[in-house]
């Protein structure tokens, strides 16, 4: 049997990949997906928490995370389209106009 | 009938209001059709109103209409209602009635003018506050009314208001309002915290229980009412802008010196008869002053010579002969006096402001004279209204003026008699010195207007004709000395019965000898007569004497040609000062110190986000980054300090 603690390390781990990605890559599809993996990270901590504690909770939780995750890269994705199509670009560094 | 003395003020405020929302769009028939409608309905339901009373028993004719209450917080509550009672349907009627005329006259006079649906949107308003000022049942409604005559007089005198010295004269006649109103407001928190309401059968009830002969809250009470009155009907100390009114269009002038605005301090105080006749020093004051402005403002009406100017200083003395009747206790003459005065002030004014019609706006007396032949109407009727004003029998003057000076006599002593008598003579004489000047002797008319004097329209004479036979008709409802011949004070006598506390003390004052009354009103006739006789003399016989005299008394004329340098004396002593503070206050308080204040502390938010903005990057990563670290430093401190 999987211990509790190892999920909650590859949950963890994956989580800090999803950051570390979000903070360092420039092609903003990268960084949407990156947003993608910080989501599923939590929804392991959830899936392991709902086996290990009985609960069912934890997994309802999942499905509202997959719900809105699945919304949010519609929308996203389709932003990313429009700003392609107006800049002809999807590095981040090269999105800032939205600034003082 | 009597249900619907509401919709005595109702009507005008009306006519205010649709002329005010569609007079510009409306032709300027309509508009003066309305305005004057809506007052003559007025007119219409004060005589029914009248009418009705007359049906009840004298003394039932004290009847309250509450419509609706206006104010209720703890135990202050104030009502709209109505108070029909003899001396307010008199009022009713004197107001409605003499503003339906100046209506139908200014319909006339006005036509021409560009501002002819605002003149009349204004002229309805004024009419509308003066209704509600005689009508209402509590000081506080009535204290609305007050305001309102004041706000529409300054509309109305700044009516013109492209011209300077309008606009200054509108100024004027509202801050010096504002002096008075100061007082009468005082008096109505005085009024309201020593009796617990603010109406005026509880309050006047109540007061001759409550209150001893002369005790010094109803003297400061009754001064400061008086204070306020001083205001409204221009007595000295506060006279000064009734004269600077004649900025406005003449029918205003009719309409402030006549029925509404200046009558309401009279009305006020006669209202609150009660509570004056408990201060006898306020009443002596009340007296004093009437005197005092009754003689010093015809003597400043002898060397005036702007046809206006002279009214007014005529009007400011009536209204001192009006106070001195009130002083005395003789409130029925005062308020007889304020409707005759009503009818021949407002034919004075309304035919000065046809002479200036024949002569392209010309004021001065000294460039006139000699219109008689042009303008027999307008000729006759002002001579009709001198001989009234000058109280010649049997002229609607003649009986209120001698009533007057036979209650000073009676009551008040020979020294208030001999005010009014020397006031009377110069009456006389200055209103015959202006008919003289405008009427007769040569024509001193610029040649450029010499060719088109003509009398005015039949919309205007017409007015002048109603009013010169009520000036010379007038005075008979009040005629003297026959049992039961003043119809006047017979109707008024409910209002002015004495509670018993105060009966006693105009006992010894009432026995009464017509031989003596005779006497006096043979010698103020006399008086009056002497007084045409020496204008006669000046202006007539010898057109020359005046300047003679003029430089041989050349400091008593030099005074009263100046009007005793009032004017200049209070802007050295109050104005002056007052406009220096106000600019110091300008400049340094508010320039300085408020201004400072507020664009100091934006300065200092505008240059903390000029540091502060440069956060704000755009890079959706640098959020992010910030994001994280707040986070972690947030988790961090839980763990280390949470516990």
């Amino acid at each position: 049997m999987v211990s509790l603690s190892s999920y909650l390390i590859l949950s963890a781990i994956l989580f800090s990949i999803g950051v570390g990605g979000f903070l360092l890559r420039r092609n903003t599809i990268v960084i949407f997906m990156s947003i993608e993996l910080m989501l599923n990270a939590a929804n392991l901590a959830f899936v392991a928490f709902a086996r290990f504690l009985d609960s069912i909770d934890g997994q309802i939780f999942v499905f509202f995370v997959m719900a809105v995750a699945a919304a949010e890269a519609a929308v996203g994705l389709a932003i990313i389209m429009a700003m392609f199509r107006t800049r002809e670009t999807v590095n981040a560094d090269e999105m800032n106009l939205m600034k003082w | 009938m009597l249900d619907y003395v509401g919709l005595i003020p109702l009507f005008p405020a009306l006519g205010f209001a649709i002329n005010l929302f569609w007079g510009r769009r409306l032709s300027k028939g309509a508009v003066g059709f309305i305005a004057c409608t809506a007052i003559f309905l007025s007119f219409l339901f004060s005589l029914l109103v009248f009418i009705d009373l007359l049906k009840m028993p004298p003394s039932a004719r004290t009847v309250e209409k509450i419509i609706y209450t206006w104010i209720l917080s703890g135990e202050f509550q104030a009502v709209v209602g109505f108070l029909v009672d003899p001396l307010s349907v008199v009022m009713m009627m004197v107001v409605s009635g003499v503003s339906f005329i100046i209506h139908v006259y200014s319909h006339g006079y006005m036509h021409d003018d560009p501002g002819f649906p605002r003149y009349f949107t204004y002229l309805n308003l004024f009419v509308f506050f003066m209704l509600l000022l005689v009508s209402a049942n509590n000081f506080l409604l009535l204290f609305v009314g007050w305001e309102g005559v004041g706000l529409c007089s300054y509309f109305l005198i700044g009516f013109w208001y492209e011209k300077k010295s309008a606009a200054d004269a509108g100024k004027k006649a509202f801050i010096v309002n504002r002096i008075g109103d100061y007082g009468f407001l005082l008096a109505i928190f005085f009024i309201f915290v020593t009796f617990g309401t603010i109406n005026f059968q509880e309050v006047f009830s109540a007061a001759p229980a409550k209150f001893a002969m002369g005790s010094s809250l109803m003297t400061l009470i009754t001064l400061l009412l008086f204070m306020g009155a001083t205001g409204k009907s221009a007595q000295i100390p506060l006279y000064t802008w009734l004269p600077d009114a004649m900025e406005g269009p003449t029918p205003v002038s009719a309409l402030i010196h006549a029925a509404t605005m200046v009558t309401a301090g009279v009305y006020m105080v006669a209202r609150c008869h009660i509570l004056f006749l408990l201060a006898p020093t306020s009443i002596l004051v009340v007296a004093a002053i009437g005197a005092a402005t009754a003689i010093f403002a015809a003597s400043i009406g002898l060397a005036q010579n702007d046809i206006k100017r002279v009214l007014a200083y005529s009007t400011i003395s009536q209204l001192g002969y009006m106070f001195l009747a009130c002083g005395v206790g003789a409130f029925t003459a005062g308020i007889f006096h304020l409707m005759t005065h009503a009818f021949f002030k407002a034919l004075l004014f309304l035919g000065a402001g046809s002479v200036m019609h024949a002569l392209a706006g010309e004021l001065d007396m000294r460039r006139m004279g000699a219109l008689k032949p042009h303008m027999p109407r307008t000729y006759w009727t002002f001579l009709i209204a001198t001989l009234a004003i000058s109280g010649i029998f049997p002229f609607a003057g003649f009986f209120s003026k001698d009533e007057i000076l036979w209650k000073a006599l009676v009551d008040g002593g020979l020294v208030f008699w001999l005010i009014g008598a020397i006031a009377a003579f110069m009456t006389a004489t200055y209103m015959f010195r202006a008919v003289f000047l405008t009427f007769h002797g040569q024509s001193r008319v610029a040649p450029e207007v010499a060719h088109h004097i003509h009398e005015s329209p039949p919309i205007m004479t017409g007015p002048l004709i109603v009013l010169a036979v009520l000036s010379t008709i007038g005075g008979f409802i009040g005629f003297p000395i026959i049992e039961g011949g003043n119809k006047f004070a017979e109707f008024l006598a409910p209002v002015f019965a004495l509670p018993a506390p105060l009966q006693q003390m105009k006992a010894a004052a009432a026995h009464h000898s017509v031989g003596l009354e005779v006497a006096m009103m043979i010698v103020s006739m006399g008086i009056a007569g002497l007084g045409i006789l020496l204008a006669y003399r000046m202006y007539i016989k010898e057109p020359q004497l005046p300047e003679r005299m003029a430089s041989q008394f050349a400091v008593p004329y030099k005074m009263i040609a100046n009007k005793y340098w009032v004017d200049e004396i209070y802007n050295f002593f109050f104005v002056g000062p007052l406009i220096r503070l106000a600019v110091f206050l300008w400049r340094i308080f508010d320039d300085l110190i408020v201004d400072g204040t507020v664009n100091g502390i934006a300065a200092l938010f505008r240059l903390g986000s000029e540091i502060f903005k440069r956060l704000q990057t755009g890079y959706v990563q640098s959020y992010a980054l910030s994001i994280l670290v707040g986070a972690v430093l947030i988790i961090g401190y839980i763990i280390y300090f949470g516990k």
